[in-house]
């Protein structure tokens, strides 16, 4: 969008401005105040808190309440942000070699209730490690017809391609069309 | 320089019209059943007034234009996939008689590039197809300004019907038969669209695109191409929301060509409306590079065919 060249691998959704939306994971002790201790550090350093995903009904290996936060901020503060949420003693969950994943989003046409959307979801959240953010769904001519599925989903930085061919295969076995998002260059 | 063109549709027309205005002569016009030969300069409003009064377009044979006195060949028949032909051998005949040739015509340079380049080099001549690329746009001279070798990837839209289809679509939240019956009434998609819809006519593009980048290898086959044909106006509904559209994208690299509806930022630079085309030149050394503008048309294309003419006059 810019001119700034977009660094390989870090494919944050760049919006006006050059703030980029990250997702950051996070591992909160289940106590009272915890969610606000995670979120206080974000704004205070110039980050936009977009959505939270609070998974109150999972659990991580360590006994710990799962949550996700999209926040936008232009890239320079965002390493910032990551150190004040440690300083704050909350626990930022490494994904790989990053700290942080990436998100994209796809759109699915085709006869998404027919053919189990939720099996669907799950195969590929299963098959890729990759977690469903968010799911809009549209179905103008009703549920039997063909309908259109937007799907925003958390991954591992750098495992676009394999998450792609995962989402793939599973839409060639239900006959799904996939619009993938554009990564390469500064689209 | 003296022009034989042949092909007497859109392009080849205008490319005869405009001619005289870049300093050039036409010394032959010929459709598919005659032609019009002269080696002092033919008469080109003569010629174009009887082409649009459905007369033949002139008195001579068009295999005669071989024999004539030109320059530079203009090869604007139409494009044929597989061989190529009839546009390959003309392209032949006129190289082995060590003449230029411009095209227009994008079947011989995406499908048989190889073996083009293989009579090039036997050849005194030269052959040149900027028009084959997006339109006016300047992509290919871009490119070789650049150095092929400095460029890594060649992406955007560049078929303008299927564009055309999709911002309406999005603009009007319609479906996309009933969007395309109007494109074909305002004459934006043609009686039969197969090619602009199916991603075909622009995985032709970027196929030629992998083969300036590349120096050869890819012909339409080695392409994975998909269309909008099963896109619906909910899934655009959807990538509005999210603030993307859906465009049909096409990407050249040294690995391959891929041509598909993708998830674009709405208000990025690859989400041109209406029947308008774009390429985004990556670079090695200078960024990425994008070129916006009209991707097809007869004095638009001829333009493009006159630049590469008037690249091999410099020389």
């Amino acid at each position: 969008m810019g001119d700034e060249p977009t660094p390989p691998g870090d494919l944050g959704t760049e919006t006006d401005g050059g703030v980029r939306t990250y997702t950051v994971r996070l591992e909160l002790v289940d106590e009272p105040g915890e969610l606000l201790a995670a979120l206080e550090p974000i704004a205070e350093n110039g980050g936009n808190l977009m959505s939270i995903h609070h998974e109150r009904g999972n659990i991580t290996p360590r006994g710990h309440i799962p949550v996700e936060v999209d926040l936008g901020c232009p890239p320079d503060r965002f390493d910032d942000i990551v150190a004040a949420l440690r300083e704050n003693g909350i626990n930022v969950i490494q994904a790989g070699a990053e700290r942080y994943g990436e998100e994209i989003s796809v759109v699915l046409v085709g006869h998404l209730i027919e053919t189990d959307l939720s099996d669907t979801l799950l195969a590929i959240e299963n098959e890729t490690s990759a977690a469903v953010l968010d799911l809009s769904l549209s179905a103008p001519q009703g549920t039997g017809d063909t309908s259109s599925a937007r799907v925003r989903l958390a991954i591992d930085s750098g495992r676009s391609e394999a998450v792609f061919e995962t989402i793939r295969s599973v839409s060639e076995e239900k006959d799904l069309t996939v619009v993938e998002p554009l990564l390469g260059g500064d689209a | 320089m003296r022009l034989a063109i042949l092909g007497a549709g859109d392009v080849g027309r205008s490319v005869a019209d405009l001619a005289g205005e870049y300093g050039h002569e036409v010394v032959a016009l010929a459709d598919s059943t005659n032609a019009v030969i002269d080696d002092d300069g033919i008469d080109v409003e003569g010629a174009l007034q009887r082409k649009r009064s459905g007369e033949p377009v002139g008195v001579d044979d068009p295999d005669d234009v071989f024999e004539g006195e030109y320059d530079v060949l203009v090869e604007a028949t139409p494009t044929t996939l597989g061989d190529a032909e009839p546009g390959f051998s003309h392209v032949e005949r006129a190289l082995e008689a060590d003449r230029h040739v411009v095209l227009a015509n994008k079947g011989p340079v995406a499908e048989r590039y190889d073996e083009l380049r293989a009579l090039e080099d036997e050849s005194a001549g030269s052959i040149r197809f900027e028009a084959t690329v997006g339109g006016a746009i300047p992509v290919l001279s871009t490119i070789e300004d650049e150095t092929p070798q400095a460029v890594t990837a060649v992406r955007g839209v560049l078929n303008g019907t299927a564009n055309f289809i999709l911002t309406r679509m999005a603009a009007e939240g319609l479906d996309y038969d009933h969007v395309l019956a109007e494109a074909q009434d305002l004459g934006v998609a043609e009686a039969d669209p197969t090619f602009d819809v199916d991603g075909t006519d622009a995985a032709l593009k970027f196929v030629i695109l992998a083969n300036v980048l590349s120096d050869g290898g890819f012909a339409l086959e080695d392409a994975d191409v998909e269309g909008i044909q099963n896109i619906p106006g909910s899934a655009l509904n959807l990538a509005a929301e999210d603030g993307r559209t859906i465009r049909l994208i096409g990407e050249a690299t040294r690995e391959g060509v891929r041509v598909a509806p993708r998830l674009v930022p709405q208000n990025g630079p690859l989400a041109v409306t209406g029947t308008r085309n774009i390429v985004q030149i990556e670079t090695r050394h200078a960024g990425s590079l994008h070129s916006s503008g009209r991707g097809a048309g007869g004095p638009e294309t001829a333009t493009a065919v006159l630049s590469d003419v008037s690249r091999l006059a410099d020389r």
